[in-house]
């Protein structure tokens, strides 16, 4: 009977990586020039977690095939050398796997957050809301017009609360529900909570920032494929979380331009 | 909204002549709102969050806050009378504020304390209606597609901002009256408040975002009276 056990340990172990070596469950297209660190990142920790998983399984599998049995009365087999040398092996092993992973995977956590967005990217200001997304664009002069809470009025389409009436550089900015951006542009979006915690997640963008009230995080990232992409709030934020989205339109650059004569000229 | 408009004003103008059947006919103030200077250009709302509304739009709506007709008129403007006249008891129909499109049918909605509203989900989609009243008591439903209609009353006569706590471009109104005299007006900013006993009243007209105006009318019997109303636009 605890040899069947083993045989069995060593089916669950088989059985599982079987998909994952099939790539059964691949990863969303990526659409950004950082994402394929992203990816490779995420492979290598599945192949060394793969490994470690399969070499685990067929260890445990061994000791219950060989060591099942045990009459009663029979003296105890121990470990050569005791547990305390195969314990601190085990954490020296964890240890360096985990600080491997760290190192590889600097690079491509640098590449966002670490180096800042280049002088001439495109800049845009996200705002989240229960339960929508917002998108502030500087408009044809270039700067974005003072944001005032208090003239938050969104019945009037005022979500970030602007000044249009003393404030000249807010007059012609652009707010709009869906984030379109050209596409092989860096993109510097920063991030402005109005209410609660909530999230900017694309997947195929392989971004995912929270929306701290009261902090101004930015994120940057340069799209490679137009496309419309969806943008999901990954925070529970309220009620309406679940239907809290907007769209991610990536558009050639002339697209792009057409798009925001259209929208200046509203 | 011009039909919305119409049918409003039409129920409206059958309510008051069901109430002057009961009563002797009285007097009448009319006239028209219009407004001096440039009004804001309404914005066109994004709903791309939300496509099961955004794809009823052939072009996308535009805000309401301020709706304007020609020869300079004022749309959507409340007009009532705020003094002189006695409170009336609620008339049994239900004034009925229905959100379709992701937008609030109609855009003001008028009614009198204790009258029954009623709110009706058209969507496809989950709403979350919260009015923000200060003297009535607060409440804000969830009503998922396909629910029945809420019904609520206020007990206390104002003016309320109704917002949609899912979709944050969802802005309406609700005007809680005291009295049965009051209308909305239309598209060309025309408005009658019929069946007035002889008396002294003070006419009201209030828009969303450029406040109330009154004015003092004295009806002598089966008269009418003119009383126009001109509200200064801001373009921001």
């Amino acid at each position: 009977m605890g040899k069947l056990l083993g045989v069995v340990l060593v089916i669950i172990a088989l059985v599982s990586a079987y998909p994952i070596l099939k790539n059964q469950y691949p990863l969303p297209e990526d659409i950004s020039t950082h994402g394929h660190l992203i990816d490779e990142q995420l492979h290598d920790t599945m192949v060394e977690a793969g490994i470690s998983f399969i070499g685990a399984q067929l260890v445990l599998a061994y000791f219950v095939w060989s060591f099942t049995g045990r009459k009663p009365g029979s003296p105890l087999k121990n470990f050569p050398g005791g547990a305390k040398v195969l314990v601190i092996f085990a954490f020296v092993i964890v240890g360096l796997e985990v600080l491997a992973l760290g190192a590889f995977g600097q690079k491509a956590w640098a590449s966002v957050y670490f180096t800042p967005a280049k002088a001439d990217s495109l800049q845009i200001q996200a705002q989240a809301e229960q339960f929508a997304f917002y998108f502030r664009y500087a408009g044809p002069d270039g700067k974005f017009g003072q944001i005032h809470p208090e003239k938050i009025d969104e019945g009037n389409q005022n979500y970030f609360g602007l000044d249009p009436e003393n404030d000249v550089a807010a007059r012609d900015d652009i707010v709009s529900g869906e984030l379109v951006v050209p596409e092989n542009r860096e993109i510097h979006l920063m991030l402005h909570g109005k209410d609660v915690g909530h999230s900017f997640y694309v997947r195929e963008l392989r971004i995912q920032q929270d929306f701290v009230p009261g902090l101004d995080l930015s994120v940057h990232f340069t799209a490679t494929k137009p496309g419309k992409y969806e943008i999901v709030c990954t925070q529970l934020c309220g009620l309406g979380h679940y239907n809290m989205k907007a769209y991610l339109n990536v558009m050639s650059q002339a697209d792009y331009d057409n798009w925001f004569k259209q929208q200046s000229a509203q | 909204m011009s039909m919305k408009h119409a049918v409003m004003a039409g129920a409206v103008m059958l309510a008051a002549s069901a109430v002057a059947l009961a009563e002797p006919a009285g007097g009448t103030i009319s006239g028209k709102v219009t407004y001096e200077g440039t009004p804001a250009k309404m914005k066109p709302i994004d709903m791309s969050k939300e496509p099961s509304c955004a794809k009823m739009y052939t072009t996308p709506p535009v805000a309401e806050t301020v709706v304007t007709g020609t020869g300079n008129s004022l749309a959507d403007v409340v007009v009532y009378i705020s003094a002189g006249a006695p409170d009336d008891a609620a008339p049994s129909t239900a004034a009925v504020f229905t959100q379709k499109g992701c937008r609030y049918i109609p855009h003001v909605l008028a009614f009198q304390v204790n009258q029954e509203l009623k709110i009706v989900n058209e969507d496809q989609t989950s709403h979350n209606i919260h009015p923000l009243p200060k003297l009535n008591r607060e409440w804000n439903k969830s009503q998922p597609p396909g629910t029945p209609a809420i019904s609520e009353k206020y007990d206390k006569a104002e003016f309320i901002p109704v917002k949609c706590n899912v979709h944050p471009w969802m802005h309406g109104n609700f005007a809680v009256m005291k009295n049965s005299h009051y209308t909305i007006t239309g598209d060309g900013g025309a408005f009658t408040l019929a069946n007035l006993p002889p008396g002294k009243y003070t006419v009201t007209a209030w828009q969303e975002s450029y406040g109330d105006q009154s004015q003092e009318v004295t009806i002598g019997g089966s008269e009418t009276k003119s009383v126009n109303f001109v509200f200064k636009a801001k373009p921001y």
